[in-house]
């Protein structure tokens, strides 16, 4: 059989009577990309937000890699190997994006807390370049010192992937990495999640965007009124009726 | 590099330096060169710097950093009473007592942010100051506040009972054979800390304390304070236990403000509960946001010149403003007089609050930002004016 990284286990959820997610089990396997897709509301950055600990699920749990992250805290979570790339670009707006990056740097190397008063950050050099080769991949060269909340969306997202990406984490979740972005900048998020992909991280990406989906994917996993309403490879979905129906055939008008 | 290269760290310091210890000389035009509100410049220096620790870097605005204050100075008192006039132990004893205090106070308060982590420090605030007047006043000497005494007779009859409050010990002195004719005064080893020597050892402690801001403002620590300020919640995901580092930064602010106490009590050894109160708090607040918030120089900039005018119009009372517009009709100078002794002497704090509405009406950013943009201004001039030489650089 093969490696599950992430376990979740008969997940509920709801607002106040609204029932975001029920009976939600999935399993991540090593080094697959998993795209979850469906309908607006459909619970999918709920299912995230119980992954990393921002909400607690009603009921069930989530385990990764043997460890169950329900009940954890945020920075435990991440501390772990999973981090969140989210829906709404979210950066730390006053600082540059070297600064952005080198936060999560710091934070991977020194854990959840280190006292380090004197230590200038700019004698980091070894974190530093490792940081600047990160921006550089994403194209952010020109941008290293530009403070995050100048940025356009297009680029606080790249940002926000490049601050995911310097920790190396085990698991990388996606909260529809390309929305807003322009058909040329969506072309160049692709390369950039295969190359990605290519360096072996598992990776759960949410996406409306079934060009990103379909070249990115292995498995997919339909979300609709917080079910999970079919699974299964791109070719199995492409052809599932009930996802038709759900999903797809909205799109296909 | 934006974070400030070394080189020019160290120019800031040393010329922060330069300045500071020059200060009686510099100041003498403002007539502002006497040794009195030099020290008070100097103390208030610090308080504003450590305070900007916490509000500056992460954006926590804590109303009650005056019981810091307040604590530096008792302790500071005690041990002048107990153990020796000279200063060090004083110094000391108050940074640790207050960092404690600090500790106590912001683990409960920072369990919340925002709006409600300030009312909790505000509210811990006034508890101590209460609590200063009335249970702790063995500790505190209530109203009358804590002082300096002469030595307890050293040939006591059996029966003598001993109060604290009113006779003094200082063991450490003592063992060491120092007379004492009447009621002494405090020393850095046999110098006197009054006058020009007070200010000092104040302000090379306002130099060590603002090089210590220098680096933390720089050192990873700082740069999870700013992450702290910019965005928390992102933190968080990102792997950072925030609540240590704001322990952290708000027990270093509370050691600085303990510092600025015990050095109060340095170079005027009393130490009184209103030292503790809200207006004090709130002052620093103003202090560091009128000189720029977040910034290095700021803090020590806001702390002078409210230091400065508060000596100035605290100063005026109505006969000097009788004086000033004596060229005025009778009746029209006694309006005048009206009105502007509301302004004045003791009601120098409108003053105070109509300058601070100006500051951040107008310049959010403090006197700081107000510098940036003049000399920002004159650069660009300077390189529009001097295109040739700015081409002809590289080539060299
Ligand atoms: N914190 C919350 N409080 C109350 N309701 C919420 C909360 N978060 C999400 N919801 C509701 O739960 C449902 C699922 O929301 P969710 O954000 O997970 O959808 P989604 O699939 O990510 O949608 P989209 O494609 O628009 O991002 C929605 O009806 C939403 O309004
Ligand atoms: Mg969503």
């Amino acid at each position: 059989m093969e490696n599950i990284v992430l376990h979740v286990n008969d997940v509920h959820k709801s607002f106040a009577g609204l029932h975001a997610l029920s009976d939600i089990d999935l399993s991540i396997r090593e080094d697959e990309t998993h795209a979850i897709i469906g309908p607006n509301g459909a619970g999918k950055s709920t299912l995230l937000n119980v992954c990393i600990g921002r909400l607690k699920p009603d009921s069930g749990s989530v385990v990764f890699d043997g460890v169950t992250l329900t009940g954890k805290k945020p920075h435990e979570i991440n501390q772990l190997g999973v981090a969140r790339v989210f829906q709404t670009p979210e950066v730390f707006p006053d600082l540059t994006a070297i600064d952005n990056v080198m936060v999560p740097a710091l934070a991977k190397r020194d854990g959840a807390f280190k006292m380090s008063l004197f230590k200038r950050l700019s004698r980091e050099k070894d974190l530093r370049v490792e940081a600047e080769r990160v921006l550089e991949d994403l194209g952010m060269a020109d941008q290293m010192q530009q403070v995050a909340s100048e940025m356009s969306r297009g680029n606080k997202r790249r940002l926000e992937l490049a601050m995911s990406l310097i920790q190396k984490p085990r698991l990388l979740l996606l909260d529809e990495p390309t929305a807003g972005m322009a058909r040329h900048d969506t072309n160049a998020t692709i390369d950039l999640l295969q190359k990605i992909k290519a360096g072996g991280i598992t990776t759960v990406i949410i996406e409306h965007d079934m060009h990103v989906v379909f070249s990115l994917a292995d498995r997919i996993s339909v979300l609709a009124g917080g079910r999970i309403i079919a699974q299964g490879t791109p070719d199995e979905i492409k052809d599932n009726p009930k996802v038709k129906e759900a999903y797809l055939g909205e799109e296909q008008v | 590099m934006n974070q400030g290269s070394l080189f020019k760290d160290l120019m800031l310091f040393l010329v922060f330096a330069g300045v500071v210890l020059a200060a009686p000389v510099l100041l003498a035009p403002l007539g502002a060169n006497y040794p009195d509100l030099l020290q008070k410049f100097a103390i208030f220096g610090i308080f504003a710097i450590g305070f900007n620790i916490l509000f500056g870097l992460t954006g926590y605005l804590s109303f009650g950093h005056a019981a810091f204050l307040g604590v530096g100075s008792y302790a500071s008192v005690w041990v002048f009473k107990l153990l020796s006039m000279n200063v060090i132990p004083a110094v000391i004893f108050s940074v640790i007592v207050s960092g404690l205090f600090a500790f106590l106070i912001g683990f409960v308060s920072l369990r919340r942010s925002g709006i409600y982590f300030s009312i909790l420090t505000l509210a811990f605030a006034q508890m101590s100051y209460n609590l200063a007047y009335s249970v702790l006043t063995p500790i505190t000497n209530g109203e009358t506040g804590l002082q300096i005494r002469q030595l307890a007779p050293s040939d006591r009859a059996a029966d003598y009972v001993l109060n604290l409050r009113d006779e003094d010990l200082r063991i450490l002195d003592q063992a060491f054979g120092v007379v004492e004719h009447g009621i002494p005064i405090t020393n850095l080893f046999g110098i006197k800390m009054s006058g020009y020597p007070g200010f000092y050892f104040c302000a090379v402690l306002l130099i060590l304390a603002f090089g210590l801001s220098i680096l933390i403002a720089r050192s990873n620590f700082g740069m999870m304070l700013k992450a702290i300020k910019s965005n928390q919640n992102r933190l968080s995901y990102t792997g950072i236990n925030t609540r240590p580092y704001l322990i952290a930064a708000f027990v270093i602010s509370g050691m600085f403000a303990g510092l600025s106490g015990s050095l109060l009590a340095v170079t005027d050894p009393l130490a009184g509960a209103e030292r503790m109160q809200w207006t004090a708090s709130g002052e620093v607040v103003l202090m560091t946001i009128l000189g720029g918030a977040g910034t290095l120089v700021g803090p020590v900039l806001g702390a002078t010149l409210i230091k400065f005018f508060e000596n100035i119009f605290s100063a005026i009372n109505d006969n000097v403003l009788q004086g000033v517009y004596s060229f005025l009709p009778d009746g029209l100078r006694e309006a005048a007089v009206a009105v502007s002794g509301l302004f004045v002497g003791s009601g120098w704090h409108l003053t105070l609050g109509l300058l601070f509405m100006i500051i951040v009406i107008f310049l959010p950013g403090g006197l700081m930002q107000g510098f940036e943009l003049i000399t920002g201004r004159f650069k660009r001039k300077a390189k529009a004016e001097t295109p040739s030489q700015q081409s002809k650089q590289p080539a060299e």
